[in-house]
């Protein structure tokens, strides 16, 4: 219950804030949704970090260390840190001059005066929500898994079915509460306060918990020399880190470089050999009912197999019938098989090879694996190759991920296995596994179960590289921020132009402050030992890694204070989101129309107010539909944003930019957004690339041409326009 | 010297697509994987690029409110009309 209460007193602490915020309001809209323009460069730093850091910088980056290798840092944060500064640099600080004159609120205000056109308004009005909503969601459900994962075990007969934790809708709507009612009373100066708070709290926490588990694990390792440890926590931390870096080096090489090191290549066909072996054994003898062995013989495969993880006993019938060719079966059959284990769906139809060769060559795990093979046949043979597909184009392999996975497959099966029904494994993690042992191991809980079934039945994690082309178009992502609607509020606040100096320069080096220990974390979870076992098995899932590692290696008091930095960094984004959503509703759309002096200025604070509690409660209610997809969703609306930039750039720099130019920006947009959505199976292909690269780099490109020829070709804007945004151009 | 801050900023971005720690693993003081060690080279590299920046690109007063200068600068009726503004050559908010 340690940690339930630590974040509590968290929380507690924000809504003292929020409080405190709330007796400095002004009672006038200008100072409940841009503290009227009176925060300075240390709360600007601090809310425009803490806006662009999501639970991503903690939780995100170590994961996708953890799944994607080292490279994570340049291709996200590296890249950020450059861009995130030019914009607020070449963006942020000419339109907090435009609006401090021209007493703008929201970006579309901006953009309507600049275009002279009031309906681009309604054109932005929806693209901008539709694509926020999305990042919001990101934060609600993620608050909510987060405290379900670290509450795990609080209760002890609640809540069984999530592992006798706090339920995740619960967590999501205690932050959701929070939220709500600091921005609900202290508005744009109780979220910058908050923001200021929870940066710090996060930042902090990150480096601690950075420290501690270097030191403790980094003693855990074998070959660890305790006799060469220097002492001292951050001496300590240091030898501890040689030992787990070094292992990184020794057992997963891949991890370390963006290429795949030929050690990790030839460690996964053996292991994918494996578990081809134990997916023909589990097809032939469970769903053909075909007896492979005889008693004999699997007495023979158990003596002769080491055991390790659950379910030995069939991997090792399976290497022995593999082994000694007991196993009898078609490639059609073989395919299946593979399929089946990986619980992914068959096909129904099943192919046949006018589609690709199904019934005539054995799948392989991936596209990437038909590339390798391909690249590894000699030079001549590859030109022959290429040379006879020009008359005789040869039909596709088809590849294990090109069949979808089943949804919750693994945490329905696990429960089946070893729920009561089964094995009865699944229970309170504080009880003991044996009755008559209450020493011995805990009982399992169902995260921890699917986890074990994911580990022992699917196929191994194949290492992959980066692709050069795609690291380069992933820099056009960061130029989201330039179009963010709640970064552009954040803008607005400052109290004057050089509050923006130190955000500007801070900005990167805050990035690497918080990025590079949870990439080091996130490295050193692919190898580090932990009791004598891999500390992460495979296919654990990336997003808990932090969570699950700073459990098991410090103690509640940390994992508390821990999760309350996990929080701070979700709530930082999230309250000027929601916000900003309400300020948006309020001066876009009702205002906007009404007529004028139809509302007293208590009465626009009221209405933005209300218009906040509307955005949580909804946000809120989708949050308990659709998990997956909205993940799936985030680089998507990032993505979106970005390719929005080339017009916020123009419209503060190019004085040729029409109204016409910036519809036919928006449109080309959207409308390549939405069809790249669709071709890739609605976010559902993560690979998906348009031209090699990524598809903002061709949305962002088109968006930008489509622009600039319309432009051109349309009349100019009024001078009286010009005059209001450029300065007079010199004789 | 504005140019050579942009200069820099782009040489930054160049610099940013390092193919040629693609491949290599080695680990730098024994720990730290030389391609994190030289990407967050580049993050505290871009903090002095923009400190730079802030010092020697900064926007002057004009560029920050243009009618603000303009107002300053320009008879009050050419401004009150919207038309062309007339403007003192060089001259500063």
């Amino acid at each position: 219950m340690i940690p339930i209460w630590i974040v509590i007193a968290y929380l507690f602490i924000l809504l003292v804030l929020g409080g405190a915020a709330s007796r400095l309001f002004r009672g006038t809209s200008q100072d409940y949704m841009l503290a009227s323009h009176s925060i300075g460069p240390f709360l600007l730093l601090m809310s425009l970090f803490g806006t662009t850091m999501t639970a991503f910088a903690l939780v995100g980056s170590t994961g996708e260390a953890y799944t994607e290798g080292v490279g994570v840092y340049g291709l996200l944060a590296s890249s950020s840190g450059i861009i995130h500064s030019l914009c607020f640099f070449l963006i942020g600080l000419r339109v907090w001059g435009f609006a401090r004159r021209y007493g703008y609120r929201t970006q579309i205000q901006f953009f309507r005066d600049r275009l002279e056109s009031d309906k681009f308004g309604l054109l932005l009005f929806p693209i901008l929500v539709g694509l926020v909503i999305p990042y919001l969601l990101i934060g609600v459900i993620a608050s909510g898994s987060v405290i379900s994962a670290v509450t795990e075990g609080a209760f002890t007969d609640s809540f069984a079915q999530y592992d006798y934790g706090i339920p995740p809708w619960l967590g999501s709507l205690v932050i959701s509460i929070v939220v709500l009612i600091y921005v609900f009373f202290g508005g744009m100066r109780g979220t910058a306060w908050a923001n200021a708070f929870q940066t710090m709290v996060f930042m902090v926490l990150g480096v601690v918990t950075f420290v501690i588990i270097a030191n403790r694990l980094g003693e855990s390792q074998p070959g660890y020399d305790a006799q060469a440890s220097p002492g001292g926590p951050i001496a300590g931390a240091i030898h501890g880190m040689k030992s787990l870096s070094e292992r990184v080096l020794n057992e997963n090489p891949t991890k370390l470089k963006r290429d795949v090191d030929q050690q990790d290549r030839t460690q996964y066909e053996q292991e994918y050999e494996r578990w081809e072996a134990l997916a023909e054994y589990d097809f032939a003898t469970r769903r053909l009912e075909r007896k492979v062995l005889t008693s004999e013989q699997q007495t023979a495969a158990h003596a002769a197999f080491k055991p390790r993880m659950p379910g030995w006993e069939r991997v090792a019938e399976a290497l022995y019938a593999r082994d000694h060719e007991l196993i009898e079966l078609s490639i059609p059959e073989r395919n299946r098989a593979r399929v089946l284990q990986d619980d992914r769906v068959l096909p129904d139809p099943m192919p046949d090879d006018r589609e690709g060769l199904w019934q005539s060559e054995l799948l392989r795990p991936s596209r990437e694996a038909v590339e390798h093979q391909e690249s590894s046949r000699p030079f001549l043979e590859r030109v022959w190759v290429a040379i006879k597909s020009l008359w005789s184009p040869r039909p596709y392999t088809h590849t294990l991920s090109e069949f979808p996975r089943i949804e919750n497959i693994a945490e329905t099966r696990s429960l089946a296995l070893f729920g009561p029904d089964g094995s009865n494994r699944i229970g309170h993690p504080n009880a003991p596994l044996d009755a008559d042992d209450p020493d011995g191991e805990r009982k399992w809980t169902r995260k921890r179960a699917a986890g074990i079934y994911r580990a022992t039945h699917w196929a191994p994690e194949e290492p992959h590289g980066m692709d050069p082309w795609e690291f380069l178009t992933y820099m056009f992502i960061p130029f989201s921020v330039g179009m963010f609607p709640h970064l552009f509020q954040h803008w607005l606040t400052a109290k004057s132009a050089n509050s923006f100096k130190l955000p500007v320069v801070a900005h990167p080096i805050f990035i690497m402050l918080t990025w590079v220990p949870c990439i080091m974390l996130g490295l050193w979870a692919t190898s580090a030992m932990w009791e004598g076992r891999a500390l992460i098995p495979p296919h654990f899932p990336p997003n808990a890694i932090l969570g699950a590692m700073v459990q098991r290696l410090t103690g509640p008091v940390l994992t508390g204070f821990l999760t309350a930095g996990i929080l701070a960094a979700i709530m930082s984004s999230l309250d000027s989101q929601f916000l900003c959503v309400g300020s948006i509703f309020t001066n876009d759309f009702v205002t906007h129309y009404a007529r004028k002096d139809r509302f007293s200025d208590k009465q626009v604070v009221l209405m933005a107010r209300l218009f906040v509690v509307g955005i949580v409660a909804v946000t809120y209610f989708f949050s308990l539909f659709e998990h997956r997809r909205v993940f799936v969703l985030g680089i998507w609306t990032f993505s979106g944003f970005a390719s929005l930039f080339p017009l916020v750039f123009a419209a503060v720099y190019w004085r040729r930019l029409t109204k016409l130019g910036a519809y036919a920006g928006v449109l080309t947009t959207i409308g390549l957004w939405l069809w790249f959505f669709s071709e890739s199976n609605y976010g559902s292909d993560t690979k998906y690339t348009v031209f090699g690269l990524q598809p903002v780099a061709t949305m962002f490109v088109a968006s930008a041409v489509a622009m600039v020829l319309v432009s051109l070709v349309t009349p100019p804007p009024s001078d009286a326009t010009i005059a209001k945004f450029f300065p007079p151009k010199r004789k | 010297m504005r140019y050579v801050v942009w200069g820099l900023i782009v040489l930054l971005i160049i610099a940013h697509q390092d193919i040629w720690f693609w491949d290599d693993t080695t680990l730098v003081f024994g720990f730290m994987p030389i391609t994190l060690l030289y990407h967050a080279g580049i993050s505290v590299a871009a903090g002095f690029a923009w400190w730079l920046a802030t010092i020697f690109c900064w926007p002057s007063p004009e560029q920050l409110d243009p009618a603000a200068y303009a107002e300053a600068h320009v008879a009050p009726n050419q401004v009150a009309g919207g038309g062309s503004v007339n403007v003192e050559q060089g001259g500063r908010a």
